[in-house]
């Protein structure tokens, strides 16, 4: 299977003149088109750290990060903005949405940064708020919307950009359970039905299960990592 | 729909975007009305105090200023009079023979100017006529003469009554004549109320032995601010044996006045502007601070920092150039109909200014460059400060940003 992130021995640290805090410590990580990941850890074990340097948000002090044979460690800021545009999705613990926009326009408004025709937009605006259940919900602003749908939207959103894989840092820890598993089915379908690569971190037991591959990061550095699916 | 985003972000915070735009409208109104009112204020002291006696301007022979004497006058002439006239803005020349005499009755004895005019043409520089109290107002062809009010109560004299005049003439001549009186002025400068007498021109000079000569020549403007223009333009035309005074030189102390009335204007609008600044300022610190988060949030996603300074960049312009727009369309009738209907006040200011012979008014100038110097300087003020969010933009952190 295609290797789509291919971290070599990623380091992040904090205050390295001082009290050094190693938020990810010697991260070696592998993640193949396809995969449903969860990354698992008790709070402030690194979890937002790692995804934010996998998703080039933020840099390595050491190691590099290759996403599709690019290594985005070596990219410019702002190529670097272009970079997360065209190849990642992100979906934030909360917050995800612009709230003056609809729903509709939220899920455009990245298309419409890729500069992608009207007529295609339109398309998929609508393709893809019907794949998450909101079809009915298409021109309404994030504040009429439960947090289970405004984190559904974002999905819509992550999706939207065709990216490579798309980044969840604890999508459902402001969810309740009904809304927490309606997401998990969402993210689950979509990872099924079209091969999208989900890497989202959370702490919840019931969203690890529904997880195929999980990674427990202790102190900023890989514990155990199971159901790994095997390198050729 | 970068624009649209704009559009709506500014509805998001209603309260907050009428304040800013409150704030832009209220710094363009106050300073446009401020600066309006204040020159209102300088032009009409000028006008006030010029109309007094000196007049805008004055043509003397070089050297009179310094040493105000008969022996310094000049001949009329009508060639000289004529170039004068031919010069653009100048509408007329008031011609006067000024000295010193003494001025006695059967009772008292006091020192005064004698000046002798073309009564007519005095009444275009200095309204002479509208001065009178008492009596009747002189013609050129009198022998008849207008005392000051002071001067003839200390005198004890009134109208038909007989004044006698000692001085000085040209050339060292004796200069000695009886007059009737056939007017009562009064002056608001209490110097020039305690002792002036003035004679029709003619008699003026045939009193002081000078047949034909003038001290000055008082020009009249079409328009004050044209003052400097006519003053520069006039002195190589009419060359070195004369000297063209502009009332700033005759009278330094009332420019210096004006001077430093004029700095604490600017020293008002200097913390009108600071206080607007303070209050856009303090929104767009609000605005920034709230939208930190969102910010980073669509850094993240990928839009470059350039489309998202580009849109907080048209919400600043919106709120600016409405706030401004608006504020000019309110100052524009509020200056211009406080310029037809001048502010009158009453009390004792009022009283203190009638004393002077001003009327008690403060009067708005409606004048576009001052209306537009100000919006533009309120505009820049507000744009420069839009660029504090713009700045927060290209700086932000998107991790750091996105931190709760
Ligand atoms: N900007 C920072 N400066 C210093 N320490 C930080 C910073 N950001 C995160 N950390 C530390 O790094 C560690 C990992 O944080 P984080 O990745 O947020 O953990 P998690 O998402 O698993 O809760 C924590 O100990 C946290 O305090
Ligand atoms: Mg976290």
């Amino acid at each position: 299977m295609d290797t789509i992130i291919d971290a070599h021995n990623i380091s992040k640290v904090y205050n390295p003149d001082t009290i050094p805090v190693y938020a990810v410590n010697n991260v070696h990580l592998h993640v193949h088109a396809g995969e449903f990941t969860a990354l698992v850890g008790p709070s402030g074990s690194g979890k937002t750290t790692l995804l934010n340097l996998l998703g080039g948000l933020d840099r390595p002090t050491s190691g590099n990060v290759v996403i599709n044979g690019v290594d985005i460690t070596q990219l410019s800021p702002s190529q670097l903005i272009d970079f997360r545009l065209h190849n990642i999705g992100f979906v934030f613990q909360s917050f995800n949405l612009i709230p003056v926009l609809t729903a509709r326009e939220n899920v455009e408004f990245i298309m419409l940064l890729q500069n992608v025709s009207k007529k295609e937009r339109d398309q998929r605006v609508t393709a893809l708020l019907a794949e998450v259940g909101l079809a009915d919900k298409m021109n309404v602003r994030p504040a009429q919307l439960s947090g289970g749908q405004q984190q559904r939207v974002a999905v819509a959103r992550a999706l939207a950009s065709k990216p490579k894989f798309i980044l969840a840092d604890e999508p459902t820890a402001n969810l309740d359970s009904v809304a927490a598993t309606k997401l998990l089915d969402i993210m689950a379908k979509l990872n099924q039905e079209e091969n999208m690569t989900f890497i989202f971190s959370t702490h919840d037991q019931r969203v690890i299960d529904r997880a195929r591959r999980v990674i427990t990061l202790v102190d900023g550095a890989i514990t155990s990592d199971t159901g790994q699916t095997p390198t050729d | 729909m970068l624009f649209t985003l704009a559009w709506r972000n500014l509805w998001r915070n209603r309260s907050r975007t009428l304040i800013t735009m409150a704030s832009v409208f209220f710094a363009v109104l106050l300073s446009v009305f401020t600066m309006s009112l204040q020159k209102g204020v300088w032009d009409n002291l000028t006008k006030n105090v010029v109309s007094f006696y000196a007049g805008y301007a004055q043509i003397h022979l070089s050297g009179y200023w310094d040493e105000q004497v008969l022996d310094n006058s000049f001949a009329y002439s009508d060639s000289l009079n004529q170039i004068v006239l031919q010069q653009p803005h100048i509408t007329g020349t008031t011609p006067r023979l000024e000295s010193f005499a003494l001025a006695s009755s059967e009772q008292s004895t006091k020192g005064s100017i004698v000046v002798g005019v073309d009564p007519e043409k005095e009444n275009m520089v200095t309204k002479l006529e509208n001065k009178l109290t008492d009596g009747k107002f002189i013609q050129l062809s009198d022998t008849a003469v207008l005392v000051a009010e002071g001067l003839a109560k200390k005198l004890q004299l009134g109208v038909s009554d007989t004044i006698v005049l000692i001085g000085q003439g040209y050339h060292g001549s004796t200069a000695a004549g009886k007059y009737p009186i056939k007017g009562i002025v009064k002056f608001a400068s209490p110097e020039l109320n305690a002792g002036i007498v003035y004679l029709p021109l003619l008699e003026a000079q045939n009193l002081y032995g000078a047949p034909g000569m003038l001290t000055s020549l008082v020009l009249s403007l079409d328009d004050p601010s044209n003052l400097n223009k006519v003053v520069s333009n006039l002195r190589p035309i009419i060359g070195n044996a004369y000297e063209v005074m502009p009332w700033q030189e005759m009278m330094p102390e009332i420019q210096e006045l004006i001077r430093t009335k004029e700095g604490s204007t600017y020293i008002i609008i200097g913390i009108l502007y600071l206080l607007v600044a303070f209050g856009i300022f303090g929104t767009l610190l609000m605005m920034t601070a709230e939208r930190r988060y969102e910010f980073g949030m669509l850094m993240a996603i990928g839009m470059k920092r350039k489309r998202l300074a580009w849109v907080v960049l048209v919400e600043s312009l919106l709120v600016t150039i409405t706030g401004c727009l608006v504020g000019v369309l309110v100052a524009i009738p509020l200056v211009s109909y406080l310029h037809t209907h001048p502010i009158r006040f009453s009390g004792q200011m009022a009283e203190m200014y009638e004393g002077f012979g001003f009327e008690p008014i403060i009067p708005t100038v409606f004048s576009p460059p001052v209306i537009i110097e100000q919006t533009v300087i309120v505009t820049c003020i507000a744009l420069v400060l839009s660029l504090y969010p713009l700045v927060k933009v290209f700086t932000l952190n998107e991790v750091e940003a996105m931190k709760r």
